[in-house]
Formats: C-alpha cells, sequence, structure tokens
C-alpha cells in the first residue's frame, strides 16, 4: 500500500492507503469524496492523494470502492480510533 | 454461502466459509437442501436479477412461501452482465440490451414485493451508492429467523450503462443516490413524484415460525407416533 | 434377526434400504409410478430423526439432495422418465463436484408423458449419458422388490465410496408389485460412509486424492473445513482454473476413480453359462422373464444361458467379451427398441452374433415370448446362420403378440 504525498506542515490525521495494483481507475472514489483530495493520475487514471490533511475520514471513498483498493487508516500520531 | 451462475454469484470465491457455487437459478434449492441438514449453519444465497428472477424464480417464490431461514442478496444490475448484456426480468420497460435491440417490451419485476407476497419475512432494499446502510440491511436480514431478501440495486456500467446511455459507474451511483428514496421520504411525496423513483430502507419485517421449527415439530410428532 | 419375512411393494422395500443405508434426506416431486417411495419417506424419515421435503420440482429436488449430502447427510431423490429428465444439469453437477447422493428412476413408457403406469426400459443410455459432457456415474438395475430394498443399500455404499452419483432404476412392475423379502437375512449388509479428511482444516484440499483411490476424502459443510466447491472447472484447492493440464488432470481421476475399480462396481448375476451355446442378456425386470424362457428352453434340450447385469454402468464389458469367444449368439431382450444390445455388441467383438428383442407395447416380456426367440436363434444357428435369414429385432413369437 503507497501513499503518495503526506503534507509537510502538520502530521496529518488520517492515512489515505491506495493499492495501486489493485485500483482499476472507475473514478468512484475521486467523484464521491467531499474533500476533493483524490485525483486520477497517469495512462491508466488510477487515485492518488492530493492533500491528505483535509482528509475528514468520512471513508466514503472505502466504502464505495468496488475492488479494495483505497483505505483510511488514523495516522500515528493521531490515536483518535 | 451459495450463490447461482452470473457476475453476482461470482462473490462466495472470495470469502472464506463454506462456499458452494452451483447451477444457474438454483442456488436457493441447494441452500435449502444445506439448511434443512444442518439447520445450524447460517446459510446465505448470493445471487443476480436473471439468477434469481428469470431461471430461478421458481425456486425463489417457494423458498419464500416455505418462510425457510434463509437470507438473499440479490445483485439488481438489470441485465445478465457475465453473458454480455441481455435484457433480464427486472429490465426497465423501453431500455435496451443485447436481445432487446429496439427497447424492451415487458414489464419488470419488483422483486420486494414479489418476495413480501410470496412469504419472505424480511425484505429489504439497498444500493452500491448507500454502501453504509447496506451492511445493516443485510445484518438485520442474517439475523432474521426466516425468509430473508435484501435487493440491491447495482450498476453494470459495461453493458446496461453503456447501452442505455447512463454513462460510467461514476454516473450510474449517482442516478441511484438520486432515484432512491426512504419510505418516510416516499409517504410525503405524490404518485408522479414517485414515479421514477424506488424506496430503500427495510420493507417488511414479519414473525412467523421457519421452516425448521415447523419440521421439528413434524419430528416430534412423528417419533411420538412410533413410541 | 434373520427370518423377518415381509410382504412389500417394490417402493416400500425401496424408501425402508434407504433408511437402513443411513439415508436421513429425501427431497422428491410426486411422479407415477416412483411417488409410493416419497409417500412412505414423508412419514418414515421424521421418524428416525430425518428430514423429507416436496420440492417445487424435480431440478430442485435435485438440488436439495445436492445440499443436504454437502451438509453431511445421506441423500436421495426418486423420480421417473420426465422428472429424471430435469434432473440431469444437477446431476451432472453432483457428478462433477463429486457429492455421494443416489437418485431412483423408477422407468415408465417414454419418452414424454408416455404411458406412466407402463414398464419400460427406455432410460438406460439417458442414466449414463443424460447430462453433458465427459462423467463418472454408476448405474445399477433392480429386478425385484429384494433388489429395490438390498441395490439401494449398495447404491448408497458405492456413492459414498466413490463420491459419485449413483443411479438405480427400476421399473413400474418392479416398483409396484409385491413380493416377500426377508428383511432379517440383509440386516447384516455393510453400511459405507464417506472418507472424511485426515489433515487438518488449514491442510484441506477438498479435490487431492490419493492415486490408489482417485475419491478426495469429503469434510462435511459446517464442521470448520472452510472451501470453495464449484461447478467450473477446479483444481485441487476447489477453486476454478483454466491451466490446461489441471482440465485434464480432473477429467482423467473422475474417469479413473470409476474406470479402475470396475471390480468392485460391475456386479452380474449369471445363470448356466457354463455350456451356454446361446446367452440372453437380459436386466431389470425382463431378466425374470428370461431366467424362466432360459430353464424351459434346457428342458427343451437348448443350452441356454442367462447374463443379468445389477450394474448396467459401467458396463460388464470382460464378461461380454468372455462370453462372446464361448456362445454362438447372444439375445437381448429388451422393453426399448434396442439399447444395451448395442453394448453387448460392442463388447463381444464380433466373436458371436448379437440379436435384440424389442417389446414396446409397455407390457412385460412373457417368458414365451424369450423361449420363441431361443427357439428362433437356436433354430437358426442349427441350420446354418446364414446372414439373409437372421432373426430380427421384433421376428418370431413377438410379432404375434404385438397384433
Amino acid at each position: 500500500m503507497s501513499n503518495s504525498n503526506s503534507s509537510t506542515a502538520s502530521q496529518p490525521k488520517y492515512r489515505v492507503l491506495i493499492s495501486q495494483e489493485w485500483c482499476k481507475g472507475c473514478g468512484i472514489c475521486i467523484s464521491f469524496c467531499p474533500k476533493n483530495i483524490l485525483a486520477a493520475e497517469g495512462l491508466d487514471q488510477k487515485v492518488k492523494v492530493t492533500d491528505e490533511s483535509l482528509c475528514i475520514n468520512c471513508t466514503m471513498c472505502e466504502v464505495h470502492c468496488p475492488d479494495f483498493a483505497i483505505q483510511i487508516v488514523p495516522s500515528e500520531a493521531n490515536n483518535e480510533r | 454461502m451459495v450463490s447461482g451462475i452470473g457476475c453476482s454469484s461470482r462473490a462466495p470465491g472470495y470469502v472464506d466459509f463454506n462456499t458452494l457455487h452451483t447451477t444457474h437459478g438454483r442456488a436457493l434449492p441447494f441452500a435449502t437442501g444445506i439448511k434443512l441438514a444442518k439447520p445450524e449453519m447460517t446459510v446465505i444465497v448470493v445471487t443476480g436479477d436473471g439468477d434469481a428472477t428469470a431461471i430461478g424464480g421458481n425456486h425463489l417464490i417457494h423458498a419464500a412461501r416455505r418462510n425457510l431461514d434463509l437470507t438473499v442478496v440479490l445483485f439488481n444490475n438489470s441485465t445478465y452482465g457475465m453473458t454480455s448484456g441481455q435484457y433480464s426480468p427486472t429490465t426497465p420497460t423501453g431500455a435496451f440490451g443485447t436481445t432487446a435491440p429496439y427497447g424492451n417490451a415487458e414489464q419488470p419485476f419488483d422483486i420486494c414485493n414479489l418476495a413480501e407476497a410470496a412469504g419472505a419475512t424480511y425484505v429489504a432494499r439497498g444500493t452500491t451508492y448507500h454502501a453504509k446502510v447496506l451492511p445493516n440491511l443485510i445484518e438485520k436480514a442474517i439475523s432474521n429467523k426466516g425468509f430473508s431478501l435484501v435487493e440491491t440495486i447495482t450498476q453494470c456500467p459495461i453493458y446496461f450503462g453503456r447501452m442505455n446511455k447512463i454513462g460510467n459507474s461514476v454516473e450510474m451511483m449517482k442516478w441511484q443516490k438520486e432515484h432512491a428514496v426512504t419510505k418516510k421520504q416516499a409517504e410525503t411525496m405524490s404518485p408522479e413524484e414517485l414515479a421514477d423513483k424506488f424506496i430503500i430502507g427495510e420493507l417488511c419485517h414479519k414473525t412467523k415460525p421457519d421452516y425448521c421449527e415447523l419440521y421439528d415439530r413434524i419430528i416430534e410428532k412423528a417419533q411420538a407416533s412410533i413410541k | 434377526m434373520s427370518g423377518n419375512i415381509k410382504l412389500m411393494q417394490g417402493n416400500e422395500a425401496c424408501a425402508e434400504g434407504a433408511i437402513k443405508a443411513g439415508c436421513r434426506f429425501f427431497a422428491g416431486y410426486p411422479i407415477t409410478p416412483s411417488s409410493e417411495v416419497a409417500e412412505i419417506l414423508a412419514r418414515r424419515l421424521p421418524q428416525v430423526g430425518g428430514k423429507f421435503i416436496q420440492m417445487e420440482d424435480e431440478i430442485a429436488s435435485m438440488a436439495a439432495v445436492c445440499g443436504a449430502s454437502l451438509a453431511g447427510v445421506k441423500s436421495m431423490t426418486a423420480t421417473s422418465g420426465p422428472g429424471f429428465s430435469l434432473k440431469q444439469e444437477n446431476l451432472g453437477y453432483a457428478s462433477f463436484t463429486e457429492i455421494p447422493c443416489v437418485v431412483v428412476n423408477v422407468m415408465r413408457g417414454g419418452p414424454s408423458t408416455g404411458s406412466p403406469t407402463s414398464p419400460a426400459q427406455g432410460d438406460v443410455m439417458q442414466a449414463r449419458w443424460g447430462t453433458h459432457g465427459d462423467h463418472p456415474i454408476i448405474v445399477l438395475s433392480c429386478s425385484s422388490v429384494k433388489d429395490m430394498y438390498e441395490l439401494t443399500i449398495r447404491s448408497f455404499n458405492l456413492s459414498e465410496r466413490f463420491r459419485v452419483p449413483v443411479i438405480l432404476l427400476s421399473d413400474e412392475i418392479v416398483a409396484h408389485m409385491r413380493e416377500r423379502v426377508d428383511v432379517g437375512a440383509l440386516e447384516s449388509l455393510e453400511i459405507f460412509n464417506r472418507v472424511k479428511p485426515a489433515c487438518p482444516p488449514e491442510e484441506y484440499q477438498p479435490y487431492e486424492a490419493s492415486p490408489e483411490t482417485d475419491v478426495p476424502p469429503m469434510a462435511n459443510f459446517g464442521e470448520g473445513y472452510r472451501y470453495h466447491i464449484t461447478g467450473l472447472t477446479h483444481d485441487e484447492s476447489g477453486f476454478t482454473t483454466q491451466k490446461p493440464h489441471k482440465v485434464a488432470e480432473l477429467h482423467e481421476r473422475l474417469h479413473r476413480k470409476i474406470e479402475n475399480h470396475k471390480d468392485e462396481i460391475i456386479e452380474t448375476r449369471n445363470y448356466y453359462l457354463d455350456d451356454a451355446q446361446i446367452a440372453v442378456f437380459a436386466y431389470g425386470s425382463t431378466a425374470r422373464s428370461a431366467l424362466r424362457a432360459v430353464r424351459e428352453a434346457r428342458n427343451r434340450g437348448i443350452k441356454a444361458g442367462l447374463i443379468q447385469p445389477v450394474t448396467i454402468w459401467p458396463f460388464p464389458d470382460d464378461l461380454v467379451h468372455q462370453v462372446a469367444s464361448q456362445v454362438d449368439a447372444f439375445i437381448v431382450p429388451e422393453m426399448n427398441l434396442g439399447m444395451m444390445v448395442r453394448e453387448v455388441e460392442r463388447a463381444a467383438h464380433g466373436q458371436a452374433e448379437v440379436i435384440g428383442q424389442s417389446l414396446v407395447t409397455w407390457e412385460l416380456f412373457t417368458p414365451a415370448q424369450v423361449l420363441s426367440k431361443i427357439e428362433e436363434v437356436f433354430n437358426w444357428i442349427t441350420s446354418g446362420s446364414t446372414s439373409d435369414s437372421k432373426p430380427s429385432r421384433t421376428s418370431g413369437a413377438l410379432a404375434a403378440a404385438t397384433e
């Protein structure tokens, strides 16, 4: 699971974990993310995070992904859960 | 977990239970055998609109009539996706399919009403968009001791979506979002407003003795008769 | 408790035999002439803690039998022609996924609705090849009420032993007639149960079999061995595969499973074969008349013998081939237009003449009809057996009977 971008300002509360292998570029997560921090990248249109610090852990991406390719986990600094 | 044939029915291949991928339309009678032979097992049937209401329609209404303690999760994408897009018993009138090139002339089933009328004691409808509500409906369906059916409106962007110009999976999910109403909302809406809407959530929940319970009484009667 | 003589109907004997074999689940659908099996098991199974269910059709019945067997309960269904046709797809599923089960087919006049209350033997090829594709199957044939008791037990044992559906053929006569059965003498019949896996769940490969048996040990659903079954081509893990060599491996194993154990599976009843010049090959209720005719022929100085296959499939090739080297001719009386006669011809390899005898009036062969064919063939042989005067399938006394 790779995470292509973590903001430097403050430790993000949540981590957006994406499996590049399982993502098929359907765009569902991108369209339903209320904070618009997901975008399609490259020829395969695979998803990547633009600004992880804005993630509010609503998990709209996680529950809608048909291929279990995206997951939200609390970052180490934030033991909210 | 028992399934028939079709895109829906590939699901058992991904779960760590005793899983049985049976013949087209026959998941329910296979499941009936399992449940009767071992009532302590929780038996979930995964099926599609074609698998359950076309070739399997007769078994669906009878399993519901018997109120067998089975949970049916029915993926309704209004097409035969595995075989590349033929129309099915839930394809809307006028919609296109590879076998309905001029638009479907038939009336679709309302699966939930059908199941309730046949005798199901728990019926609910969800969609792939309402992915946070759906697990709760399925959970309640499993805990219902009797025939439970959860119809799940799902999207087939490759065939049904493409042929009917509804767009890709994102647009199809948005369509689900905009056309689903809860029971409460529906009660405040006029028939015209409801025309192109469908109700989601729990639609029916009755308590009736399930088949195994009734048959246990028969065993008691039979064994008393030979004492 | 030997000496427990009972007067039983064929279908009743089948039901009681099933219970004796350990059958505790029956799913069926009403159809003449097998309904009595269902009716009796509906009353008897709950008495022994078993379950009966009348399904919505025969397709569902066959499916329910498969499900119950997978959950660990010996299961059976009973039907006749039209229902047997409906069951073929799920019968093929049971064969390919190796689900032990017994399917009783009480044959009646066919095809189609045919003649529900008449005997016939027109389903013997369907019993072998009714479902599509190469598939292992075992088919037995009853010729008496005692058979319907004993062979039901044997059917369960074979199905559990080889994890294969076993079809028990009977017909309207044997199923509906009543005969005395010494149930006590059958008390000691061995009951076989499926072999369970010896390995722990995490090592279990549902379709991995030892080369000696080719039969995978079977873990029942709900016993902690979680695994997958599919009607798609599959490998040892139970999951589907399209790898060519795996596909071939599966088909070859399923074939070997029966082919390499024919000695255990094939049973025939042979009468007066040692010095026979003419051998009658007859199965089911026809064998009853054939035996009487063979004995009468002997009284008249004709060296006739009888081969009665209890196992129809796999076909007793070796026996027929060996007898073909001793006799001048086989006579194969059948209540159809000639089906098993082809197999006899194939197995005889031209070493002996093979003459069919067809009766399609949906009446039982009389001993006289079989005897007249034996005499006709005997006379033909002693007069040089010229091909132009070879007895035909319906020649002789049979022609008179059909008027």
